[in-house]
């Protein structure tokens, strides 16, 4: 193992002299090309050269040095987590033997299998993997466009954003209104905007009791509805206030230049604006060619692409059926797919596709609920087996389990993605 | 929280052998008080009885899993209190037929109590040292004098190591790899039998927690044993 270890390593490093000078390396080794370190592309990338040993060269091609896991950033924004405790690096993915590229994906060649970058390096592949995450749909929130993401934050991409939503939290005042557009379906996280108004009502509670916060929903229903509202009225009786689309938050418009928020032609003076527009796939599954519409739709069994058998789309940007567009999905098509690809490329055995999903949610301090489900595939989709979700009036010690519980959960999947030592 | 449901599914789920005990569940107070012996070199029971290696066992039906104040519990007993577990005559049987089952961290380190007629005397005898013992149920509706154990040929099942690494990448986004623990109990370098059998009582729900009840209540007895040759020695 030791040894083979070593000789591993020695490729890789070869493959980083190869990758600096770009041309056409003489190799029968078989190539991964990964885009996107997230969720999706991080899991993928390290089960690939992790059970592979050196058989196949795996390159993940990621922009950012440290990725900020969306998933508790709104425990970050609550105060339960510090920015630095949501935020990871790529060194346990070059030690299990991954080749990492921090760049940007600007275009696929599908024909003569190569990936460019922004740099201008050109990655040949056999097997190519996006899981770039989301992007936002032009104009789906008259009055925003991606320019207006300093004065009015998304923060549906953890890290500078985060910070920023959180500094204009903070910075609210006394009696003011934190303003939150949310997002109409399909989109990343389906409890993810109302996870986040529990956490600015927990933070708001203690520093600026006398505050607002305003939901304009386009949807009629939300994930989890009957357990917020519950935490709501709980912890927080009177400080949130969601409007649907009976009330007309079907039809709202921002002016990020005044801090308004119409409602069906009503104008609201806002203090935080939270606009979360519609979402589609990250661009570079557009731009290989490889979505129909917003999202890429694969195929169940090993999340290739019905474009491309040679193209696999993960996580967010993937339209697969029934599971929620989650980091835990994400995770679980990733496992999946690898074992696909490794078997595709080695002959290695390749095991029926079986995922998994749960989301937890924090409502208040150790007031823990949480979603899940099982899913196979099907000739069609990703379809949903079994699930459960947490009960409404529940004991305080289950939901403090529950937190627990997501902590655990936390380490796990953050371990799963980059390996142990992130 | 009572665990009707679970033990209804119990029932139905495990493979029952019915015993001929006649109190469908508690049998005879005074033979049981020689079965406590079995119990004695930990647990006390009776007026004055105080914790020791074990919790006393007074008051015991009704009470929760772990549920004295000022007993040392294992994490894995604890946890199963939280997750609703109760002392009642079926789940009382399961326990002391299998500590394991209920709880494969438990600190009591006992091999079980095999013949069905023995615990129903056994629990016959507790059933005295709790309140009013006169309104417990002699047994639980749903409950009759099972056979807790796993079948034999569960046990015997020789799993497949490489597709319990495959199915392992299922657990390890929420058990770490490394064995670490933050939250959620560490799953790697158990003895193979301890494993089947966890998985086992969350696939009959006779551990009650929801994640676990339906992530082993898909897979078959072949992907667990394969599950439990894979995590019984992987390393880092
Ligand atoms: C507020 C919030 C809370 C959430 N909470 C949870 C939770 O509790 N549990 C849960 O399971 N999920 C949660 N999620 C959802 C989860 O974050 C996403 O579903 C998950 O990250 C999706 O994984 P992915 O791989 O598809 O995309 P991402 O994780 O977003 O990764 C995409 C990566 O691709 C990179 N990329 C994009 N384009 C390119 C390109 N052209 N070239 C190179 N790289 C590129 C990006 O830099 C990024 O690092 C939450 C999301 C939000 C916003
Ligand atoms: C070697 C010591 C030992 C023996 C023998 C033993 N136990 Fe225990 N028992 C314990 C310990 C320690 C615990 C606490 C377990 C934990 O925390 O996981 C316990 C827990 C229990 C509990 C759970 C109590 C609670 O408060 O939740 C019951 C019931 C019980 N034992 C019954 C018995 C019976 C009946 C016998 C005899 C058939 C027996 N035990 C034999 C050590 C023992
Ligand atoms: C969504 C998170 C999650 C996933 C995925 C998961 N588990 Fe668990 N598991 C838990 C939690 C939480 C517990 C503690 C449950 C309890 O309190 O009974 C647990 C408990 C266990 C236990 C009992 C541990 C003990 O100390 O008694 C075993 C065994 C186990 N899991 C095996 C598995 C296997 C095998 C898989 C994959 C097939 C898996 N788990 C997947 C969350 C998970």
């Amino acid at each position: 193992m030791a040894l083979d270890r070593r000789t591993f390593l020695g490729t890789s490093a070869a493959l980083t002299a190869a990758l600096a000078a770009p041309m056409v390396r003489a190799q029968a080794t078989p190539r991964v090309v990964v885009v996107g370190g997230g969720a999706g592309g991080a899991t993928a990338a390290r089960y690939i050269a992790k059970d592979s040993e050196g058989a196949i060269d795996v390159t993940l091609v990621e922009p950012t040095r440290t990725y900020y896991t969306c998933f508790f950033s709104n425990l970050y924004l609550g105060g339960f987590k510090e920015i630095e405790d949501i935020g990871h690096t790529y060194g346990g993915l070059a030690a299990n033997g991954v080749n990492v590229v921090h760049d940007w994906a600007i275009g696929v060649d599908r024909d003569a299998r190569t990936v460019s970058l922004a740099g201008g390096a050109s990655l040949p592949y056999d097997k190519l993997i996006l899981s770039p995450g989301i992007d936002f749909v032009d104009g789906a929130v008259p009055g925003w466009d991606i320019s207006a993401q300093n004065a009015m934050p998304h923060a549906y991409k953890a890290g500078s954003q985060s910070e920023l939503l959180k500094a204009q939290l903070m910075a609210m005042p006394q009696g003011g209104t934190y303003a939150m557009v949310a997002p109409p379906n399909p989109f990343r996280c389906p409890p993810g905007p109302y996870e986040r108004v529990s956490m600015v009502a927990h933070y708001l509670k203690a520093n600026n009791p006398t505050a607002k916060i305003l939901i304009a929903d386009p949807k009629e229903k939300f994930s989890k509805q009957g357990l917020f509202e519950e935490g709501w009225a709980n912890h927080y009786g009177g400080m949130v206030e969601r409007v649907g689309p009976d009330f007309g938050a079907d039809n709202v418009e921002v002016d990020p230049t005044a801090m308004t928020l119409s409602i069906d032609g009503v104008v609201e003076n806002v203090d935080v604006c939270n606009v979360i527009p519609a979402m589609k796939a990250g661009r570079i599954a557009e731009l290989a060619g490889v979505t129909d519409g917003r999202w890429a739709p694969v195929n169940a069994a090993d999340m290739s692409t019905k474009a491309d058998p040679d193209v696999y789309v993960l996580g967010d940007a993937a339209q697969q059926g029934d599971m929620p567009k989650s980091g835990f999905s994400a995770n679980s098509q990733a496992k999946v797919c690898a074992n696909a690809v490794r078997g595709a490329l080695t002959g290695s055995r390749v095991f029926p596709a079986k995922f998994a999903n749960t989301c937890w949610s924090l409502i208040e301090t150790n007031d823990g609920v949480k979603v899940g489900a099982t899913y196979e595939a099907t000739e069609e989709k990703i379809a949903k087996v079994d699930g459960f979700i947490s009960a409404t009036g529940e004991s305080a010690e289950v939901r403090k389990a529950t937190y627990e519980e997501s902590e655990g959960w936390y380490a796990g999947i953050v371990a799963d993605m980059f390996g142990a030592s992130a | 929280m009572r665990l009707a449901a679970a033990s209804l599914s119990l029932a139905a789920a495990l493979s029952i052998v019915a015993v001929g005990v006649s109190a469908q569940g508690l049998g005879d107070a005074a033979a049981g008080e020689k079965v406590f012996d079995e119990c004695k070199a930990c647990h006390q029971v009776g007026p004055g009885a105080r914790n020791r290696i074990g919790p006393h066992l007074n008051g015991l039906f009704g009470r929760k899993a772990a549920g004295l104040e000022g007993f040392h519990y294992s994490d894995s007993l604890r946890r199963a209190g939280t997750n609703g577990l109760e002392w009642h005559a079926d789940t009382l049987h399961a326990y002391i037929e299998n500590p394991r089952a209920f709880a494969s961290g438990t600190r009591m380190s006992y091999r079980g109590l095999k013949d069905p007629e023995e615990r129903a005397d056994l629990l016959a005898y507790l059933r005295g040292y709790s309140d009013a013992p006169i309104d417990i149920p002699e047994a639980d509706p749903t409950a009759t004098a099972t056979d807790h154990d796993l079948d034999p040929a569960i046990l015997a099942i020789v799993g497949d190591p490489e597709y319990g690494e495959y199915l392992s990448g299922e657990c390890t986004t929420c058990h770490q790899a490394d064995g670490n623990v933050d939250g959620i109990p560490s799953i790697t370098y158990w003895p193979e039998e301890d494993f089947v059998v966890a998985m086992h009582a969350y696939k009959n729900k006779q551990r009650s927690h929801p994640v676990m009840q339906m992530i082993a209540g898909r897979l078959n007895d072949e992907e667990i044993a394969a599950l439990a040759a894979y995590f019984k020695d992987i390393g880092n």
